[in-house]
């Protein structure tokens, strides 16, 4: 065959595969519509907010009446007397944070009541003991001020974005290309086209170009979104955000090709993704930070595609990072692709 | 017997397949001939996709040979690929493409071809060009899945059962189609369990049953072997004087053969008017009292019957 002629059926395979995606709703919703939805709802919900005051509850006593004075005005800190039942159901059900029993006697001690395992519980402690001990008449022997930074790129969306990104490209590499072509070699449209002339490198490179192209247009819109409606910083090239995106786009690509190599039902293809993809979503960095795990789980999670992805992604928009600085990342990223292309070719069946 | 154009298009030599311990095809030996319509007849599980299968280079064969166009799969198999059209059983062509996208897609997967919209028209489909495959009634995605096998031109088309639940008119659109091909002196290889398509579109017929060719030969000659080209089927009342029993009547004028099934008597008849006065007779004579008879031409059907005893629509 000439390679005019298989130029022009690798670009018709494309083209198919490309009319198909964009005219399947689903398909558009998941990629452009649900990433830029979620982002704009977390931003709402993790905006940024006066801090919230503690909730104190004073137990009736002999000095309930001394400590809800000295707690009056006290910063950050709203107290309030309650019985004893209705303040241990208010503390069980987390709407109060610390509870404080108060004796007669000042000379006595005070006893707070919380739940150590609440971070809540622990600031409320100290902002009220701070109060109570002013109040008594204590000196700061150190004197301190605070002063406020609010660094754009900082915030938690400015967090959440690159993740998203990295989590939208697993979802559409693994659905774009295992879910697809599963669904082809049910209808039996794969053994179809295998009986035609077609090479079958060209029809899996179309499939790659299809993620190719819908790579730039699915990173486009998040990080466009997120750019003007958000104030995410890019400050990294732009070149250098998309050739990490591209990278990951391949290497799930090629993981959607090997979960779906032998399946002959969408069952089994999807619950091998969710298989797949699960743990990412929980352990890559996605909502929160990798760092959060115990050091060992971070050794073995930072081998993770998506997490490499997004540690990428991060570096490159919020530190303006190198693409080179991120070689450990790209080469875990091009490992996966690599290995997971070529087992899903070795055991790929057409019908 | 070969058509115009002579030479062998497909020939097959003791092809056997198994599916680990079953075998599907137990050793099936045919040629056809270019420019001729060979038809793969029999009923469902019998043997006949993973026939055509094997020959469309989609299935190994577990041992035989096969030779499609003078090549072997294995050896050329692109060059082999390039003069096929192929109509698979059931395909589910991609519900969002256009008529006219899908059948342009396949003509760019061939080096020469048909103009896409030349062959749209021809399976009747120019109104759905822009139309998309999911809206298509089954008939029209039928007519479609056929377009897409003749848009590269093919010398040599397999079409596997292509009017399985089809509506009679999509049926007769798609044997018109099939017909304008075999006109241009092309190959065709059909399955069916079909035997009014089977009669209608094939010069040859081999009918399969259990993976094996039971009986070979034109249509015609297949109706002959039953020794008479008309059948009459009769009923008696029950109740009477018990069963009615083919051997009772296979010394009667023009008879050729009969058989008993489910409650009818179909007797393989020459000449029908010789035959039923006397038929009449005997089932009186016998005590019987007729509840109905019938007289039709024998069919592809009655061959199948009177080789297995089964229905080709029989699970």
């Amino acid at each position: 065959m000439s390679d005019r002629a298989r130029l022009r059926a690798f670009l018709a395979l494309c083209l198919a595969r490309f009319r198909e995606g964009y005219r399947e709703p689903e398909v558009l919703f998941w990629a452009f519509v649900f990433p830029v939805l979620l982002s704009g709802a977390l931003a709402v919900a993790f905006r940024e907010r006066a801090p919230e005051p503690s909730r104190a509850l004073v137990l009736p006593g002999p000095g309930s009446d001394r400590v809800l004075a000295a707690l009056l005005g006290a910063p950050l800190v709203r107290a309030e007397a309650a019985g004893e039942e209705e303040a241990a159901r208010s503390l069980r059900m987390g709407r109060a944070d610390v509870l404080i029993s108060a004796p007669a006697d000042p000379a006595s001690p005070v006893e707070y009541r919380l739940d150590p395992s609440r971070p809540e519980a622990g600031i409320a402690r100290a902002r009220v003991d701070d109060a109570l001990q002013r109040a008594a008449g204590r000196r700061d022997p150190v004197a301190s001020r605070e002063v406020a930074l609010r660094d754009p790129g900082g915030r938690y969306v400015d967090f959440l974005v690159p993740g998203l990104i990295g989590m939208n490209l697993m979802s559409a590499g693994m659905w774009g290309v295992g879910y697809a072509l599963v669904d082809m070699r049910i209808k039996k449209l794969l053994k179809r086209l295998l009986a035609t002339p077609m090479r079958p490198a060209d029809f899996m490179l179309a499939l790659m170009a299809n993620r190719v192209v819908s790579t730039f247009l699915e990173v486009g819109a998040l990080l466009g979104f997120a750019s003007l409606a958000l104030g995410v910083p890019v400050r990294g090239a732009l070149a250098s955000v998309l050739a990490v995106a591209l990278l990951g786009a391949m290497s799930f690509a090629g993981l959607g090709l090997a979960v779906a190599c032998r399946a002959r039902k969408i069952e089994t293809v999807s619950g091998l993704m969710n298989l797949v993809m699960m743990p990412m979503f929980v352990g890559s960095g996605v909502f929160f930070s990798v760092e959060r795990f115990p050091d060992s789980a971070q050794a073995v999670l930072r081998l993770l595609p998506l997490t490499a992805l997004n540690d990428a992604l991060r570096a490159v928009t919020l530190e303006g990072a190198g693409l080179l600085s991120q070689w450990p990342q790209l080469v875990v990223l091009a490992a996966w692709g690599t290995v997971s292309f070529a087992l899903g070719l070795r055991l790929f069946r057409w019908s | 017997m070969t058509a115009a154009g002579g030479g062998t298009a497909v020939a097959v030599r003791d092809l056997r397949k198994s599916y680990g311990p079953v075998e599907a095809v137990r050793g099936i030996s045919f040629d056809i001939g270019a420019g001729e319509c060979f038809g793969l007849l029999g009923p469902n599980g019998a043997g006949k996709t993973t026939t055509v299968e094997v020959l469309e280079g989609l299935l190994p064969a577990t041992a035989g040979e096969v030779e499609v166009l003078g090549r072997r799969w294995g050896e050329d198999d692109h060059e082999i690929r390039e003069r096929l059209g192929v109509c698979l059983q059931q395909t589910v062509l991609p519900e969002k493409l256009e008529v006219g996208e899908t059948v342009s897609l396949f003509r760019a997967l061939y080096r020469d071809g048909r103009d896409p919209g030349e062959v749209v028209r021809e399976v009747g489909l120019q109104e759905k060009t822009r139309a998309r495959v999911g809206t298509l009634s089954g008939g029209q995605k039928q007519r479609l899945a056929v377009a897409c096998a003749l848009v590269g031109d093919p010398e040599l088309l397999f079409l596997d059962e292509p009017t399985t639940g089809l509506d009679p008119q999509s049926r007769r659109q798609v044997w018109e189609i099939v017909n304008g091909f075999k006109k241009r002196g092309r190959t065709v290889v059909l399955t069916t369990h079909y035997m009014d398509e089977a009669e209608r579109l094939c010069d040859r017929i081999a009918v399969v049953d259990h993976g094996r060719v039971i009986a070979r030969g034109t249509p015609r000659e297949l109706i002959r072997s039953l020794g008479g080209d008309h059948v009459i089927e009769i009923a008696v009342e029950e109740g009477g004087a018990g069963e009615l029993r083919p051997e009772d009547l296979t010394d009667l004028p023009s008879v050729r053969s009969v058989l008993a099934e489910a409650g009818h008597v179909l007797l393989t008849v020459t000449e029908p008017h010789v035959a039923i006065a006397p038929l009449l007779e005997r089932v009186a004579a016998r005590g019987f009292s007729l509840a109905n008879l019938a007289t039709r031409h024998a069919s592809l059907e009655d061959v199948f019957v009177s080789l297995t005893g089964r229905h080709l629509r029989d699970e």
